[in-house]
């Protein structure tokens, strides 16, 4: 709904002093990037049979300016808009550690590499709020330490803050300042760490009804439970 | 440290972009020289085929704007012919004297020029793209191909009933041709319809400068977002790149060079009528555009050559041995017989369209991607599941025709 994908029913998204929506009226996705909002996909959504350093081009589409007359004669603004995010695209995928690839068509880079491939491109835009879904699904223990080492980096070098929607503890209580917890939908805790850690219908959530219960039958429960956890990393 | 490396390797990437493109440019201006020789050969050898090969131009041009609607963008427009009919009447309103509008004194004489009418013809081709691309362009896939569909059998109807304006089915005639170019002396280059060399010249002038504004705008931040909204729709919104006015861009682009095109050829024919433009014109481009090799400029070419050269040149040419084949079979005994008495008569012209059907289903099967395919527009094709085998798309035609022999 952030992101402009979903209409709300009712209710108002405020985004620095910028109305996101109100009521059922809702920003498109690309102007709701425009504004300041980038977001990365659970399943990974890359522009895949096209490099990488071009994906990261297409993020900066909305921060360029050059229309298409200008293509045609090549006017010297468009050249060196074309030139200067072209280098900014290469710092890009420096930073995200991608600087070998450059050339790479998206869809043969290997799965880390296209998590990180899909934050640069978010980055390209230019974001204060960058949403990331599930950054670490699909990841094994050491790659999701390495990234929420480089999350937690990218929020002091580039000043930007990182909504997460995450089920791995690890990566949430890791790199969190605040956490909202919910489960089906409902908001159940909110809070820091320390206090989400604490609070009995959280672990109640994660661990099934009542945790003696869970120790007894353990293997049942656990599953049947559904959960999902919302995090929030602000910034400071 | 970093940052300067990062400058070297931008200039690096330009610069190799760069050679590419010379060389690429290179490429195109030898094949520019050798088809402006053409003229000259075939005076010589006296095929006189050019008169066959306007056409072929025409379709070329076509073809090149349909790619960045098709091609580039991934929008299925099979009616693409309605903006060659709006760039043909457009061009006919601004400079026929039995013009409604020029009758009622509503167009200013220098707009009367061919030239000034065919800028014209060109801008007003890209608005009514705009037009119906607005309301349509929401629709995805198989629903825009329908809405264009109708759209391309709307605007004949219009022609043919407004009689008013349009002239109704007698359509409108006398449409100005080019002013004659004065060269020293007495001579002049003068463009009446027989005047072949000079259409000639005049449409390659077109198509080149098509071809050039085409491949530039591809290698742009338009050309990025063609490729992104192709590639993936939503992510491509969500990337910051508006999607509606992204397809309306490609979808305007495209009509404009089909009003360009149409605009010449009324020039060219100098009289237009609705049934001139049937439906199949749309079918016949977009084939150019799927055998020659969807997103590939240099492949769409490629395809309109050899479309256009069947459709206009072969089809003609080979009737006449067909025929003479089945005189001499009609001796023959039982069905060989029968064959023959049907080839003595038969016309290949009639079974166009049997044969490119024939060659588009071919194509699809063998070479999906088209005949000179754009390796990325052939790998989305083929789907992300077994996307390896495109990686080399040579090597790959080798093993699979390896495997065809060994079944």
């Amino acid at each position: 709904m952030i992101a402009g994908i979903y209409r709300p029913t009712r209710g108002e998204i405020l985004f620095n002093g910028e109305t996101i929506a109100r009521g059922s009226k809702s920003l498109g996705p690309h102007q709701v990037t425009k504004a300041g909002i980038a977001r990365t996909f659970q399943n990974i959504r890359l522009f895949s049979n096209v490099s990488a350093i071009d994906n990261v081009l297409m993020g900066m589409h909305c921060r360029m300016h050059s229309l298409p007359w200008h293509a045609i004669v090549r006017s010297k603004s468009q050249r060196e808009e074309e030139f200067r995010s072209m280098e900014r695209a290469y710092e890009l995928l420096d930073y995200v550690g991608l600087s070998g690839t450059a050339r790479v068509a998206a869809k043969n880079l290997s799965y880390g590499d296209q998590r990180r491939l899909e934050i640069a491109r978010a980055l390209a835009s230019d974001p204060k709020l960058l949403l990331l879904d599930e950054p670490a699904a699909g990841m094994n223990p050491r790659e999701t330490a390495t990234l929420t080492e480089f999350i937690s980096t990218m929020r002091t070098d580039l000043d930007v803050t990182i909504l997460l929607i995450e089920h791995d503890m690890k990566v949430v209580m890791g790199i969190s300042d605040h956490i909202a917890v919910l489960d089906h939908g409902v908001k159940i805790a909110d809070g820091s760490p320390e206090e989400i850690r604490e609070n009995p219908q959280v672990i109640e959530a994660y661990l099934g009804a009542g945790s003696a219960e869970v120790i007894a039958r353990l293997s049942g429960e656990s599953t049947a439970v559904a959960q999902e956890v919302s995090t929030d990393v602000s910034n400071g | 440290m970093a940052v300067s490396s990062v400058q070297a390797r931008t200039e690096a990437f330009f610069a190799e972009r760069k050679a590419e493109s010379n060389d690429r440019l290179r490429k195109v201006l030898i094949g520019i020289v050798v088809v402006s020789l053409y003229p000259i050969l075939d005076q010589w050898l006296g095929f006189g085929l050019l008169g066959s090969l306007i056409p072929i131009l025409m379709y070329a041009l076509l073809a090149m704007g349909l790619n960045i609607v098709v091609g580039y963008a991934g929008l299925l427009d099979i009616g693409y012919v309605a903006f060659f009919i709006i760039g043909a009447y457009a061009q006919a309103f601004l400079t026929s004297p039995n013009s409604f509008f020029i009758r009622q004194g509503l167009v200013p004489g220098f707009v009367q020029n061919f030239w000034v009418a065919m800028l014209f013809s060109w801008v007003l081709a890209a608005i009514f793209g705009v037009l119906i691309g607005a309301p349509t362009l929401r629709l995805r896939g198989d629903y825009l191909a329908i809405v264009t569909l109708g759209f391309s059998e709307i605007v004949p109807d219009f022609f043919t009933n407004a009689a008013g304006i349009t002239g109704g089915p007698r359509g409108i005639g006398q449409i100005a041709k080019p002013p004659a170019i004065p060269l020293p002396g007495d001579r002049s280059i003068s463009f009446s319809s027989t005047d072949h060399v000079s259409w000639f010249y005049l449409l390659l002038a077109v198509g080149v400068l098509t071809l050039f504004m085409v491949t530039r705008l591809y290698d742009s931040r338009m050309g990025r977002a063609w490729q992104a909204i192709r590639e993936d729709e939503i992510a491509a919104a969500s990337m910051g790149i508006p999607p509606v006015s992204t397809k309306l861009w490609a979808f305007a682009l495209g009509a404009s060079f089909a009003g360009f095109a149409g605009s010449v050829y009324s020039g060219y024919v100098q009289s237009v009528y609705p049934d001139q433009f049937q439906f199949s014109l749309s079918i016949l481009v977009l084939s150019m555009v799927i055998l020659g090799g969807i997103g590939n400029i240099y492949g769409v070419l490629a395809g309109a050559l050899i479309i256009g050269s069947f459709d206009r040149i072969l089809a003609v040419k080979l009737t006449i041995p067909l025929n003479a084949l089945g005189r001499q079979m009609e001796s023959w005994p039982g069905i060989f017989g029968d064959l023959g008495s049907f080839f003595a008569t038969h016309s290949l012209t009639a079974d166009r369209f049997l044969i490119f059907g024939l060659a588009l289903v071919l194509v699809m099967i063998l070479r999906p991607g088209g005949l000179f395919p754009s390796k990325q527009r052939a790998a989305e094709m083929k789907g992300d599941d077994d996307n390896f085998e495109f990686d080399d798309y040579e090597t790959n035609q080798t093993v699979r025709s390896a495997r065809r022999k060994e079944a």
